[in-house]
């Protein structure tokens, strides 16, 4: 929970040439999704600035836990075990106290469990592929889970996704609402992937790839792997002369 | 050469994908057991203080089809105009009331629907009144990062009027793709994502 006064601060801009572009015709969906209209510069308000709070209270004890959290009893979830981890910061460094992430992933097979779905890679009947943790006060989580797998989609003729694990992080302001992915280091579909390569900027991929982390992993049980998430960062209020509004 | 700014990056932002409600809503997907109910599904209980109302509508692509792999947040003031938020500073809002909500659409139809209360009114950065309003963020397959609206009330027309961020819309043609038509309870509040009636969206 937090434990320090809240900011009130409007949040620093979002540098929209580091984040992926609406419009990116190589991942073909995007065509009729992108809107094509200049976005409305808004200045934050007490709308943007605000968000709520969710509590430690409202995890379950197996939320952090993909391995055993849709397994039958006695039983696991198949894959190479990891265990992932790391801090939420903001744009300034500090860690995000409280920030609610959830994750979600295809099995090791790289099988999702959702009524669309239709690879013919197998269910594993041990794996649900959803999980969620809140932050502690320095920002930091943990989960476990097994790697997922790569999988092929529909997209150019033989387009494979890398392993990759989604992440939706919700920090303390509606404005620094994030949903992104995290991929593993040193994973040949990376670099030819029409949605990582959504992003334009090779610094901005590489802050999504999570390097193994050896002093992390747990001997004779799980490797770790370490993912650092950045939210907006938010001004400081200290010296702002105008009080009405905000 | 000066001192470096040390400021990190925000984490670029990738697409939701087709399955985000594996993960945001999975009981909605039929991973039930894992959590007692989608987080963000229900928004009033008996207690909460204000007028309840729906609201429903449609994700649009530029083929005119509904999305029905979308998943949209709101975010909302209570009846009186506070946020349920440690970054309130205006005073406490009702405690029956979080504010937030999160619905997929429909996988057949692509319709959503949230059934909240009206909130009342907020300031604008300079003190002004704006007029009642809720937060709108969508995400999806093909959407590499979440889109930011807002939905107004059709029937507060003088609100509207004087609201500063509606104001900021300099082709007036555009202005009612924020605003929400009223029928008894219910306010439809469809979301074009391309197109002659595409909607207005903010870098907030």
């Amino acid at each position: 929970m937090r434990n320090t006064l809240a900011e009130t601060g409007a949040f620093f801009p979002r540098d929209r040439s580091w984040h992926p572009k609406a419009f990116t015709p190589d991942y073909k969906t995007s065509v009729l999704r992108s809107p094509q209209k200049a976005l409305l510069s808004l200045s934050n308000t007490v709308s943007e600035i605000t968000g709520p709070v969710f509590g430690h209270d409202m995890l379950g004890e197996m939320d952090d836990d993909l391995i055993y959290n849709y397994a039958k009893p006695g039983e696991s979830a198949i894959g190479e075990r990891i265990v992932v981890h790391g801090r939420v910061l903001d744009e300034r460094g500090r860690g995000v106290s409280g920030a609610l992430v959830e994750f979600w992933q295809a099995n090791a097979a790289g099988r999702y469990r959702h009524k669309k779905e239709t690879y013919l890679a197998p269910l594993d009947p041990n794996f649900g592929g959803c999980g969620r943790t809140i932050t502690d006060d320095d920002g930091s989580y943990a989960f476990r889970t097994i790697k997922p797998g790569p999988y092929p989609w529909p997209n150019g003729v033989n387009d494979w996704r890398p392993a990759h694990i989604h992440f939706s992080i919700f920090g303390h302001g509606f404005a620094q609402r994030l949903i992104t992915q995290m991929y593993f280091e040193g994973d040949p579909l990376i670099p030819i992937c029409p949605i990582v390569n959504t992003i334009g900027d090779p610094e901005a991929i590489s802050r999504l790839t999570a390097p193994l982390d050896m002093n992390n992993t747990i001997p004779m049980d799980s490797r770790a792997f370490k993912f650092d998430i950045v939210l907006r960062g938010r001004r400081s209020t200290m010296f702002e002369n105008r009080k009405e509004g905000n | 050469m000066a001192q470096a700014l040390n400021m990190l990056k925000e984490s670029a932002s990738q697409t939701a994908g087709p399955y985000v409600h594996i993960g945001c809503t999975p009981n909605f997907t039929g991973i039930e057991g894992v959590y007692d109910e989608d987080l963000g599904k229900v928004m009033v209980n008996d207690d909460t203080l204000g007028e309840r109302i729906t609201i429903t509508g449609r994700v649009i692509d530029g083929s005119g089809t509904p999305l029905k792999d979308a998943l949209l947040e709101i975010w909302q003031a209570d009846h009186k105009g506070l946020y349920n938020s440690p970054a309130e500073t205006r005073g406490l809002a009702d405690p029956n009331f979080k504010g937030w909500g999160r619905q997929p659409t429909d996988m057949t139809t692509g319709v959503f629907t949230f059934e909240t209360i009206k909130p009342g009114r907020v300031p604008f950065v300079d003190g002004r009144m704006q007029a009642p309003h809720v937060t709108f963020w969508i995400v999806a397959r093909g959407i590499n990062l979440g889109l930011n609206t807002r939905m107004y009330f059709g029937d507060e027309e003088e609100a509207n009027a004087e609201d500063p961020v509606l104001a900021r819309v300099e082709h007036r043609v555009r202005v009612p793709t924020l605003i929400a038509g009223r029928e008894g309870n219910t306010y439809t509040f469809d979301i074009n994502l391309q197109g002659p009636n595409e909607t207005v969206f903010f870098d907030i």
